[in-house]
């Protein structure tokens, strides 16, 4: 594995890697003049639907699937959004691409504009990414110029444009269409599904909302073939029937108590210790690893003994974690408090939850109002049952929220007190001897 | 055909397109719900419907979805199952409740909507009866001034946006908003922007908990106290169905009925708190008469005796010289007996319609957001004239009066001093006046002016004998609004002091016995008048019929 030769940054650190000059002199945009020039839009989609290429999100949606769903011979508009609303806490693959690769992700988005037949796409790029806001920006301008976008794009019939939207700084303009409704200038609550965005999306029109990662797969899927990208990651578990295989380069993100914290492009299915240990130089201070999330926040906590699952859609799931995300991997050493650690997953979700179904609404701030308890020493052994139902029952999984929001925000909970209670049980024990008084209101 | 089957009830309905909620509902199964209303947009955001559904297979097999799913936007088709038993359903529910109530205050004893809160209602049906929520409770502010009109305590609301998407789709002006995220989202305005729009009080009857308050209501009455008869508003020609809550005869609040075929859910601002009249100390209570020794008030036998004696004093000379004025504040039975009265007298009595009190233009909703006409579907209109009955009126006019007079011939006609007697009933809101002090004047020349009316004012200040009128909340009868549709309304109060309807000091005017009874005259109405043939049935049930066919 070690001889792997990275695609998706390959350009990285180069001199002129970010200007289109570069990009170009590198042979950027020729797969774009070769698919404009020679497939139909159905033999692009096809191409990455045989391809295997999952949506790097963090849900994993197989992505020429999802492109299928658009209504067959729709008048138009569609249109095709980029979900550059990166919020998922240590997650920061699109921000290395965008700020230095930008052209790469502008090549991605205008095969996967022509494939789904959009004139226009919306790339929707978080708050905090100033930098990035105006690299993308610049890029844009210069692909204009260079006739890239815009009308007849390279002198072929086919035309698009892409407008930057800069979100305001919400984790729930990430949920698909808490970010088309943001980006009609709404507030960001989900909207109830079905209709899927592919049926009826921003401003009531089919669109196809995709992760800048995704997009820039689909320069080189277009570019090397299906074969190269199967030859990469893992096969179906067929153990899993719900697994469609996991295959690609993939950008990993390390960060935590590790020494060397940063991005690493690997195909899929490198174990998480192989991960930490090699790509991430170890656990920091020479400690051992208590545990590790494994792809952002909301996948759920795992113990240091799980260390050696593959990173992959699919290995995950075995370990009873969400799955795996965002692939953005952070590692907290023995000395952490598993509880400092639920504290701060939890006051996350409840800043974060959009404040529209109950569940998610009220769930996450209770869990938050536990969790603080049981910090300050106040905790009683029942919390943690109560905790774990709680995070049970909220979420789209069991039904009770429209979007994935609150099973993200219950997942961390269950796996940190499943995985880690004799720790629980033991600060429960200790803490409630010299711990603050807090305040405590009876209810009915 | 289509059926559906809840809870193993088989439910028949039809082609309609129904949702889980709606289908469950003619099964009598109730599935609890806050978000959901079926005048504004679903958003399935409460939660508090979870219902397991399924569907019936033709080979008799039931495959129900593993999952939970909202009541509200699913739609129900032949062979639909729902099932609101099922553990998953009622443990979906509980949990909802109880997380509703977590950051709830349960300060029910001092809450106006205890009693009718469906907070309390669902909890007592579908929850818990303990909470497991030990830690301290979000306390945010309450919000008194946000608008005119309504108070919001932001502690007790469940964040339904019911109120929300009312502004936005059906008033159009988009006042309320949600501010702040998580457990810690409030209902809210903007800073300078209060709600008061002429729609605003009906999100207080849509908040399913206390959390929106009418302040014309607040802290008045507790509402196991009222007492609700089903109404009709008096404030235009729309004729909102409405429900009169009183206690004791004092009217207390306003509410709308739903009524698909008058206006729908909602009632107007105007309408809502223009109740106030009814409640008025001022209001006269006993006859008066007014003689050259000053005003004095006199019983009611002597009262009618008066009246009539002048009257028939008069159509010996001149029957020409006598007129009644029948205002559109009457009800139809009040301006039939009235008519009848004058007909009695000599077929030579004029019989008027009172004046339309008609003020700007009718107001339509939704309104775009600045508060301007918008191009959108209308979905509520508040309506330039300003009293309920003129179709009624006029109908009963036409009948006795074959070349039918005007209110302006009668005013010409005092100016000339040919008005030996002019019996003229009135009611008009004050808000509304269908006369000034002028058109008093002009009718002061009237000969024997008697004027029937609630309030004192320029004309009743000119009348020789002035009987008290009864409030549209103290008596029954039929109002025929602007499309022609006839509904009925009943009595909540009794008249106050021992004043008498106006019907039956009409009945006492005719000389029949007994008490008035609207059913009985609306019956004799149908069958004399062609025009109002639909009113035969007695009983117009709920929503009111047409007297015409519709436009």
């Amino acid at each position: 594995m070690s001889a792997y030769e990275p695609v998706l940054l390959r350009r990285l650190g180069k001199k002129e890697c970010q200007s289109i000059a570069g990009y170009r002199a590198d042979g950027g945009y020729k797969t774009l003049e070769r698919v404009l020039r020679e497939m139909t839009p159905d033999q692009v989609t096809t191409q990455v639907k045989d391809s295997g290429l999952r949506g790097r999100g963090g849900a994993g949606f197989p992505t020429g699937l999802k492109w299928t769903f658009l209504p067959k011979g729709h008048p138009g508009p569609v249109y095709l959004c980029v979900n550059c609303d990166e919020s998922e806490p240590c997650t920061f693959n699109n921000r290395v691409l965008i700020e230095n690769d930008p052209h790469q992700v502008i090549e991605g988005i205008i095969l996967a504009s022509y494939a789904i037949r959009a004139k226009t796409a919306y790339f929707y790029v978080r708050y905090e990414y100033g930098f990035g806001t105006r690299q993308i920006q610049k890029a844009i301008d210069e692909a204009y110029e260079a006739g890239i976008l815009g009308n007849k794009i390279l002198g072929t019939d086919y035309s698009l444009d892409i407008f930057v939207h800069r979100g305001a700084a919400a984790y729930i303009c990430g949920e698909e269409t808490g970010l088309i409704e943001s980006l009609e200038g709404k507030r960001a609550w989900p909207r109830i599904k079905p209709p899927f965005p592919a049926i009826e999306g921003a401003f009531r029109k089919p669109t196809i909302v995709n992760n800048p990662e995704t997009l820039a797969n689909v320069v080189h899927i277009m570019d090397r073939g299906i074969e190269w990208f199967k030859s990469l990651g893992v096969p179906p578990d067929p153990k899993n029937p719900r697994d469609a295989g996991s295959y690609g380069p993939k950008l990993y993100c390390v960060s935590g108590h590790v020494n060397k914290p940063g991005i690493v492009e690997l195909p899929m299915g490198v174990t998480l210790r192989e991960l930490v240990d090699k790509h991430g130089g170890g656990v920091w201070k020479g400690r051992k690893a208590k545990g590790a999330i494994p792809g952002g926040n909301s996948m759920g906590v795992i113990p240091e003994s799980e260390f050696d699952i593959p990173l992959d859609f699919n290995g995950p799931g075995t370990v009873k974690a969400l799955g795996l995300g965002t692939a953005a991997v952070t590692v907290f050493d023995e000395e952490t408090s598993i509880v400092d650690v639920l504290y701060n997953l939890c006051r996350f979700f409840a800043h974060e939850s959009c404040g529209q179904c109950t569940p998610c609404r009220e769930g996450t701030g209770w869990m938050l109002k536990i969790v603080e308890r049981i910090r300050n020493g106040q905790g009683r052994r029942e919390d943690l049952d109560i905790l774990e139902e709680v995070a049970d029952r909220i979420g789209i999984m069991p039904g009770t929220t429209i979007c994935g929001l609150a099973d993200g925000a219950g997942w961390p909970v269950k796996t940190a007190i499943r995985k880690f209670r004799p720790e629980f049980e033991s600060y429960l024990k200790e803490g409630t001897r010299g711990g603050v008084r807090l305040k405590m209101a009876g209810a009915h | 055909m289509a059926t559906v089957l809840v809870n193993d009830i088989p439910v028949d309905i039809g082609d309609e397109k129904l949702n889980c909620i709606q289908a469950a509902e003619r099964a009598g199964v109730t599935i609890p719900h806050y978000c959901w209303h079926p005048a504004l947009s679903v958003v399935a955001s409460c939660r508090m419907c979870l219902v397991m559904v399924g569907e019936k297979k033709p080979d008799g097999t039931v495959a129900m979805q593993p999952k939970v799913v909202p009541g509200c936007q699913t739609p129900v088709k032949d062979g639909t199952v729902i099932q609101t038993l099922d553990p998953k359903s009622t443990g979906a529910q509980q949990s909802t409740l109880e997380s509703l109530l977590l950051n709830h205050p349960l300060d029910c004893p001092v809450c106006d909507k205890a009693g009718e809160c469906l907070l309390q209602d669902y909890s007592f049906q579908f929850g818990k009866a303990t909470s497991r929520m030990v830690d301290e409770k979000n306390t945010p502010p309450n919000k008194p001034n946000i608008g005119p009109n309504i108070s919001l305590f932001t502690d007790r609301c469940i964040m339904c946006s019911r109120c929300v998407r009312f502004t936005r789709e059906v008033a159009g002006t988009a006042e309320l908003h949600v501010v702040q995220r998580g457990n810690h989202s409030e209902i809210d305005v903007f800073p300078g922007h209060p709600i008061d729009n002429k729609l605003a009080s009906n999100v207080v009857d849509l908040c399913p908990v206390g959390a929106l308050a009418s302040n014309d209501f607040l802290y008045k009455q507790r509402v196991w106290n009222l007492k609700t008869v089903k109404s009709v508003c008096t404030g235009c020609s729309t004729g909102c169905s409405i429900n009169l809550d009183t206690n004791k005869s004092v009217v207390y609040r306003l509410r709308p009925r739903f009524n698909p075929r008058a206006q729908g859910h909602f009632m107007c601002d105007e309408g809502r708190l223009g109740y106030h009249n009814v409640n008025s100390a001022l209001r006269f209570t006993k006859p008066l008469e007014r003689t050259n020794s000053g005003t004095q008030a006199i019983d009611w036998q002597q009262s009618v005796a008066k009246i009539d004696q002048s009257v028939r004093s008069a159509a010996q000379t001149d029957a020409g010289k006598i007129w009644f004025v029948l205002s559109p504040f009457l009800t139809t039975e009040e301006a039939w007996l009235l008519a009848s009265y004058a007909r009695s007298i000599s077929p030579f009595c004029r019989i008027v319609s009172g004046p339309v009190p008609s003020h700007g233009v009718d107001d339509n909703y939704p309104k775009d957001r600045k508060g301007n006409p918008s191009t959108n579907p209308v979905k509520f209109t508040i309506r330039a004239e300003k009293c309920p009955n003129r179709r009624g009126i006029e109908a009963v006019v036409a009948h006795f009066q074959k070349s039918p007079a005007t209110f302006a011939d009668l005013l010409a006609a005092c100016d000339r001093g040919e008005v030996a007697v002019a019996f003229v009933t009135s009611g008009y809101s004050t808000a509304f006046p269908a006369w000034g002090t002028e058109t008093a004047e002009r009718l002061g020349k009237a000969g024997f002016l008697i004027v029937h009316d609630m309030l004192p004012s320029a004309l009743s200040d000119a009348a020789a004998i002035v009987i008290p009128a009864a409030a549209f909340s103290e008596k029954d009868g039929t109002y025929i609004n602007h499309a022609g549709l006839a509904q009925t309304t009943e009595a909540g109060c009794v008249p106050q002091r021992g004043a008498r309807t106006d019907g039956q000091i009409y009945l006492d005017l005719l000389g029949r016995r007994g008490l008035v009874r609207a059913i009985e005259i609306r019956k004799e109405i149908g069958k004399a008048v062609p025009a109002l043939a639909a009113l035969a049935t007695g009983e117009l049930g709920e929503h009111g019929v047409f007297v015409t066919a519709r436009a």
